[in-house]
């Protein structure tokens, strides 16, 4: 027992100090330090950091790890952020024509000339009309070298429809031309109404998120408190709901939008019209939560110490699994981005004068595009991408949300 | 077991009823009806409506009655097999839907089908690979697939398939056979043109499933009778399939439910795009041109669809997994 108890120090003790007689006490060492109770509690910096970390702190340091959840993240802030800045972004406006320039392929960006590195720059379009189709045909003239121009004075815009500007980040040459991702059948720059469309597109899955988030903790909430008929009403409803196929009550809610509407209260529908049907599966992970929470030590304790249901639920409950909740909406928002682009696609969801990808991939419906005009496809780039990022950040922050574990 | 079955057709029944009441509401919400719509277009292009007609159709279903009679009368109707009458075809619903139906769970069954045999192997394999290089790409694949919009997969390989396959484009069969018996040829040409719309809509939920069973066959793979039966010497084989492959093989089962109004609506639009012959187009045409009856009955159709196959899963789950009690605990 006693080599158990001081394994650490026992062999050093017993090469030192002569072998004791059973009467003689045994020799011992007192250390005239002056006595610090804490001593041992004292954590280094670094330490106390670590132990003391809030829980969201620890589900940062969880999702660092996650390398591919971070650049999902990483390109996720880029695009957000540069929905602000539309306009400074766009070589061209929403709907700047150019007449002479329809259905041109994308131009490539080339840097050597000759053998030698140069400037960034484009090769012009020579334009023939093929007689015997009608089909025009578009050929890089690589006599015609345009130098791009970067952060230059530009096509005129107002910057939030408020400040007049006239600075973008690139601009085609004086007098040439800049496709990158070609034109459509009125000759708009399709990058431009890309880096357009952004706006719509994205915030659609933020603000479907915001409404069904809302309604799933309120409801699932409602039904994990107050238990009993309520939840067992509330269960069947959200199972009806979700028998429904999406897509199909998703076309007849957005034909429900009267066709007068202006664009901007359309888009406010599909939003609202997204969200009401997710909300069931926020509602069933709230209500879940509750209930296994509800029966937690520390719920009993704030019980007994006399806190007020409400306190209980919005200070106890609810951080505990706000994680989980925040992870799972991620998830929802690319759902969401499909099925607004699914919508437009139909032409049930957002109309032309607004642009989303989804109603640039109205462009793209027929087999004709595909075989002769196949960049005009090029947003869907732009959703796949969108969408892979939002899943794969989601994933991150799920396996994050439980920093403990 | 059988008081389970009962207990879950009873359900079923204030479901169905929430869910007619549902669509009922919706597809009444938009103002006016399909024959204020017809009469106005009629009137701007200068002709006379016949007015005794329309006023016949109207009188027949109801629409001067107050709205709760109305859903009364369509209910009703729906009960006895009278699905409504499609202004807009000029024929009871049940004429205009007929094939369509047929095509529709044809199309929707192969689409099941086809995930359960694509995602099976592919999820067993990634998950005793795990972290490999074939078990990255294979996520990898499967999240590209989880966020391909499936109308424009649906273009491209309608285009691939043309050029060089050479499928004619567009619907469930070459044009040769639309209006011809059934027979070998027509069958196989069905088949041909039955691949993309399936690989395209099967896409998405075959993704799903194939996480999933990873996911579940992972979780099954760390526990402690798999690391006995290893001790023991159980080849590999025989122990994964015996054991963990089993268990992890109930979402297989359960989610026949989720899987069904997926697919539906994923068929739903490729079929808008690939032309088919199924209710997709049928239903988006309906929805515009505010032809009630039809579209009101399809929804009401899919939900149906849905909870029978919601229905089944169950029972097959509540069969196949001893674990899962047939009373329902009651929750706190």
């Amino acid at each position: 027992m006693t080599d158990l108890l001081f394994a650490g120090d026992a062999p050093r003790d017993r090469a030192n100090a002569p072998p004791a007689k059973p009467s003689e006490p045994l020799p011992h060492f007192v250390s005239d330090a002056p006595f610090d109770p804490y001593l041992i509690e004292k954590m280094t910096p670094a330490q106390e950091r670590f132990y003391m970390a809030s829980e969201w702190r620890m589900v940062w340091w969880k999702l660092r790890r996650h390398r591919v959840a971070v650049v999902s993240g990483a390109v996720l802030l880029v695009m957000y952020v540069s929905i602000l800045f539309c306009e400074f972004l766009a070589p061209y406006g929403l709907d700047t024509r150019n007449t002479d320039f329809i259905y041109t392929p994308p131009q490539i960006v080339r840097i050597f000339h000759d053998g030698r590195l140069v400037a960034p720059f484009v090769y012009g379009f020579d334009y023939r009309l093929e007689m015997s189709n009608l089909e025009r045909v578009y050929t890089p003239n690589p006599q015609n070298r345009q130098p791009l121009r970067f952060f230059c004075r530009g096509e005129p815009y107002r910057l939030w429809g408020l400040l007049p500007a006239d600075l973008h980040v690139v601009c085609p040459a004086r007098g040439g031309q800049l496709f990158l991702a070609g034109t459509d059948r009125l000759g708009r720059d399709l990058l431009s109404r890309m880096i357009y469309g952004a706006r719509v597109s994205l915030t659609v899955g933020l603000l479907g998120v915001a409404v069904s988030f809302t309604l799933g903790i309120l409801i699932g909430g409602i039904a994990g408190y107050y238990g009993g008929w309520t939840d067992i009403l509330i269960q069947r409803g959200i199972e009806v709901i979700q028998s429904f196929p999406h897509l199909p009550l998703w076309m007849a809610l957005s034909a429900i939008l009267p066709v007068s509407w202006s664009p901007i209260l359309v888009y406010l529908g599909i939003t609202l019209i997204l969200g009401m049907i997710e909300w069931t599966h926020l509602a069933r992970a709230v209500r879940s939560k509750l209930l296994a929470l509800r029966e937690e030590d520390f719920c009993t304790a704030a019980v007994l110490m006399g806190a007020r249901p409400s306190r209980i639920i919005g200070r106890h409950l609810l951080p505990s699994f706000m994680s989980h909740l925040i992870a799972s909406a991620t998830l929802m928002i690319p759902g969401m981005i499909l099925g607004e682009t699914a919508l437009s696609f139909l032409g049930l969801g957002l109309r032309p004068p607004m642009t989303s990808w989804g109603v640039l991939l109205i462009e793209a419906q027929n087999i004709n595009v595909v075989a002769l005009y196949p960049w005009l496809m090029l947003p869907v780039a732009c959703v796949i991408i969108t969408v892979l990022a939002f899943n794969f950040f989601g994933d991150g922050l799920r396996d994050a949300a439980d920093p403990y574990h | 077991m059988l008081s389970y079955i009962v207990h879950r057709i009873l359900i079923m029944i204030p479901t169905l009823l929430a869910i007619s009441i549902v669509i009922f509401t919706i597809i009444n919400l938009p103002p006016g009806d399909y024959f204020t719509t017809y009469i106005a277009e009629l009137q701007s292009s200068g002709e006379a409506a016949d007015l005794a007609k329309i006023n016949f159709l109207k009188m027949q279903y109801g629409f001067d009655k107050p709205i709760w009679q109305q859903y009364l009368f369509w209910a009703g109707g729906l009960l006895h097999g009278d699905m409504g009458y499609s202004f807009a075809y000029n024929l009871p619903v049940n004429q205009v839907v007929g094939d369509r139906l047929l095509m529709t769970f044809i199309v929707s069954f192969t689409t099941i089908l086809f995930t359960y045999i694509v995602a099976f192997p592919i999820g067993v394999y990634s998950a005793t690979h795990q972290y490999s290089w074939s078990d990255h790409a294979l996520t990898l694949l499967g999240f590209l697939g989880l966020a391909t919009p499936s109308f424009l997969l649906a273009l491209v390989l309608l285009y691939l398939a043309n050029v060089y396959l050479g499928i004619s484009i567009g619907g469930l069969m070459d044009p040769l056979y639309v209006n011809q018996p059934w027979s070998v040829a027509k069958a196989l040409s069905v088949a041909a043109h039955l691949c993309i719309p399936v690989v395209v809509i099967g896409t998405a939920g075959t993704a799903s499933m194939i996480r999933r069973l990873r996911a579940n066959l992972l979780d099954e793979l760390q526990k402690q009778y798999v690391v006995t039966a290893r001790a023991k010497g159980l080849p590999p084989m025989k122990l994964l399939f015996k054991y963990p492959l089993r268990m992890a093989l109930n979402p297989f089962i359960s989610d026949i439910g989720s899987l069904l109004p997926h697919v539906i609506s994923g068929a739903a639009i490729v079929s808008v795009v690939m032309s088919l012959p199924t209710t997709g187009p049928m239903l988006l045409e309906a929805l515009r041109s505010q032809d009630m009856y039809l579209a009101g009955s399809f929804l009401m159709f899919m939900a149906f669809l849905t909870v029978i196959g919601v229905f089944i899963s169950d029972l097959a789950l509540a069969v196949l997994d001893p674990r899962i009690r047939l009373q329902a605990g009651r929750s706190q």
